[in-house]
């Protein structure tokens, strides 16, 4: 067993209001400079929907993640030859349309218009040229499902529904929709590092973080197509590429990142779980159906003695371990088994796991506007308003029963909570209940207690990453007093 | 003035390819890249792009073997058949990348272009000057034939006396003010090489073929090796 550990994260779609202001804390403190502006390592899109870049998931246009080839894995990119002719041109590039023209307004404009009778108004410049444009779309164009004929209607996870429950879908009273974060999901099997012709792209050993060096970075650009996320973004100022660095300088000051640590509906998780490397290859060579599980066995109980030893034998620090084992992530990914990776079908073992929403799926009001709760109380799973179907294609690879699993425990807490604090449904309907959710009432008051009532470090547990250390082995701090910190000597501009 | 441009001139540019190639990666490695526009215009990099690359690499490279291996560049050349053939495909190589370096330059010139945005000075120059230089080869496949066979007695010997310091200029001050013109500037580019965006040339990803897919780096732990040495 070769044991390493992995800062994964879980969010919470049930609590996701859709405010974005993950999106804008990370735009903040990151993608602000020159090049950048178009990016949005943290994004919120609305599900149905495209998505940002547009159509990201259609994987017969971008050609990202894997494919298996006579049991061994491969890039769907194509072979690494094939890479290097396509070097100077890459076809399967999003083009700055399939993301949007990034804009903002000239204010000024405001300021200095000449009194008159109309009220100033402040033009929309391009943020690239600085010239004056017409906004065709944005980032977010269909949020909470604006111009859904164009944008939800077009989305690839319909492709699993039949005709009929699309025309359903899309009748107004049926309108139905969720919000879906993404961020980079520092996979175990990435294949944007993979994809990177230079080897700039690298997991960082001690916590699996997926980092892009921008002095070996050559901007090759087969990172952008490698990723089937669309997670790493090309800087077209300085000619290199750039994505989400999980907020790795703030986590090494025991802060959670930005987009955690911000997010109102509070529901990201993130906590370090252990996994054993030796078994990535194998686990991302499964057979579909088979992944989720795979994915959920590759991580291992930090609480096993046996595990444990190893982990120190393989140099894991002890402190980490312990880490590990608050983890909030073990709980829901492993544990309850409720969180689910997104479109597991690609084959990185994204470490970004996602709790279906319940709401959008089961919310059919009854006359008294009341939820149906009680009677046969999954019954309402299979007349859903929003496809098992659709929910498997995001987050088992077509596996409903995967995702009615989830729905099952999602409900039972609800349902027992209920019995127990409203008392409108008896308790032995709640047990029973729980007993087809395959959980215990312990189960309950834990998922419960971390859904609803935990604080901040409970939900986020960064692990102790034991920065000064690793910087003393190699230098002496008292050299540094008074130092910024990062050290670019060079400025980091276009070069030349 | 012949002493200047075919003696010092190549010597300057060369030292200088080559010394501030190697500072500039060893200093300042942010500034490689390739510096690629692709995402902010893809249509007509595809006409430009394609053609100019691989133009220009089978042209670099039918220029480099034949000046480092003369030997079987004659012998290759001594056929009829194969001269004719060989003439054929070098002129066309060379209006291919014409072809691509002049959408290419359309490209950055095309007006409400955003390429604009990501556009300096020296991507300008160097733009210029590869257009004298792949303009003035291609007019010389087409106007003075049989360029592999002359270049292998005019600018080879040449070559070879630079590089073995012995400078012998016989062979080239005779030529017309054309093929000269092709040498100067064809130095220039390389006096050009190490300050723009050409470095990324060097920069060509060979290692890609061989390395594991996954890259992993580590902080402060002992190697992969290592670790599986122990937990067996």
């Amino acid at each position: 067993m070769n044991i390493r550990a992995q800062v994964s994260m879980v969010f919470h779609l049930d609590k996701c209001i859709g405010c974005h202001t993950c999106s804008l804390a990370c735009k903040n403190l990151w993608t602000d400079r020159p090049g950048t502006e178009y990016m949005w390592w943290n994004n919120v899109e609305t599900k149905p929907g495209t998505g940002y870049p547009t159509l990201y998931e259609d994987q017969e246009q971008y050609s990202g993640g894997w494919v298996v080839e006579n049991g061994k894995l491969r890039l769907r990119l194509g072979s690494r030859k094939s890479e290097l002719v396509n070097i100077s041109y890459n076809p399967r590039l999003p083009a700055l349309d399939d993301y949007y023209h990034p804009f903002t307004y000239r204010y000024q404009d405001l300021i200095d218009a000449p009194p008159g009778e109309d009220q100033p108004v402040a033009r929309p410049i391009s943020m690239i040229t600085g010239e004056d444009m017409e906004i065709e779309a944005g980032p977010n164009w269909d949020d909470s499902m604006g111009g859904s004929e164009i944008y939800a209607a077009n989305d690839p996870n319909l492709k699993s529904l039949t005709e009929e429950e699309r025309r359903q879908f899309f009748e107004l009273q049926q309108l139905v929709y969720f919000y879906l974060p993404r961020i980079c999901n520092h996979c175990l099997n990435p294949s944007c590092v993979a994809a990177c012709p230079s080897g700039a792209i690298y997991k960082r050993g001690e916590d699996g973080i997926v980092l892009v060096s921008q002095e070996k970075c050559q901007g090759w650009r087969m990172c952008i197509s490698g990723c089937p996320y669309k997670k790493v973004y090309f800087n077209w100022n300085s000619g290199k590429a750039e994505k989400c660095i999980l907020c790795y300088p703030r986590m090494e000051m025991g802060e959670p990142p930005a987009c955690m640590h911000t997010c109102v509906g509070k529901i990201r998780y993130l906590g370090v779980v252990l996994y054993d490397a030796d078994r990535i290859e194998e686990t991302a060579s499964k057979p579909e159906a088979e992944l989720v599980e795979a994915q959920r066995d590759l991580i291992l109980n930090p609480f096993d003695p046996e595990v444990v030893r190893q982990a120190l034998i393989c140099g894991i620090d002890l402190k980490i371990i312990e880490s590990a084992q608050k983890s909030p992530i073990y709980r829901y990914v492993k544990q309850w088994r409720m969180a689910l990776p997104l479109h597991p079908e690609w084959r990185t073992l994204p470490m970004l796991f996602y709790i279906p929403p319940l709401l959008p799926v089961t919310a059919t009001l009854s006359q008294e506007g009341y939820y149906e709760m009680d009677s046969e109380f999954f019954s309402s799973l299979e007349s859903a308003r929003l496809p098992i179907r659709y929910m498997a294609s995001l987050f088992t690879s077509g596996d409903e029963a995967e995702v009615v699993a989830v729905y099952r425990k999602l409900l039972g807490v609800r349902i027992y909570k209920r019995a127990e604090s409203v008392g409108d449904i008896s308790m032995e309907t709640a047990f029973q209940a729980l007993k087809e959710a395959g959980l215990t009432p312990e189960d309950v008051e834990g998922i419960y207690h971390l859904t609803a009532i935990a604080g901040a470090d409970e939900r986020m547990v960064v692990p102790p990453f034991l920065r000064e250390q690793a910087i003393e082995m190699g230098m002496d701090t008292q050299d540094f007093q008074e130092h910024r910190g990062f050290g670019n000597l060079i400025w980091p501009t276009r070069g030349l | 003035m012949d002493n200047f441009l075919f003696i010092a001139f190549p010597y300057i540019a060369l030292t200088l390819a080559i010394g501030v190639s190697i500072y500039r990666r060893l200093r300042q490695p942010y500034t490689y890249s390739s510096l690629s526009s692709e995402i902010l215009e893809k249509r007509k990099l595809f006409w430009g792009s394609v053609p100019f690359h691989y133009g220009i690499t089978l042209i670099l490279l039918a220029h480099l073997l034949a000046a480092f291996l003369p030997g079987p560049a004659a012998w290759l050349l001594g056929d009829q058949t194969r001269r004719l053939v060989l003439e054929v495909t070098g002129m066309a190589l060379g209006l291919y990348t014409f072809f691509g370096l002049v959408v290419l330059i359309i490209r950055r010139l095309a007006p409400k272009s955003l390429v604009q945005a990501a556009t300096t000075y020296m991507d300008g120059l160097i733009l210029f000057v590869l257009l004298i230089q792949i303009g003035s080869g291609t007019t010389i496949a087409i106007f003075d034939r049989w360029g592999g066979l002359w270049y292998l007695h005019t600018a080879v010997p040449w070559f070879w006396s630079l590089a073995t310091f012995r400078p012998e200029l016989v062979t080239v001050v005779s030529l017309p003010a054309f093929v000269k013109l092709h040498f100067v500037v064809g130095f220039l580019v390389i006096l050009l090489f190490p300050f723009g965006r050409l470095v990324h040339l060097v920069m060509l990803p060979l290692q890609y073929l061989w390395r594991p897919y996954q890259v992993v780096i580590w902080n402060r732990r002992k190697p992969d090796s290592y670790v599986k040495e122990v937990a067996k």
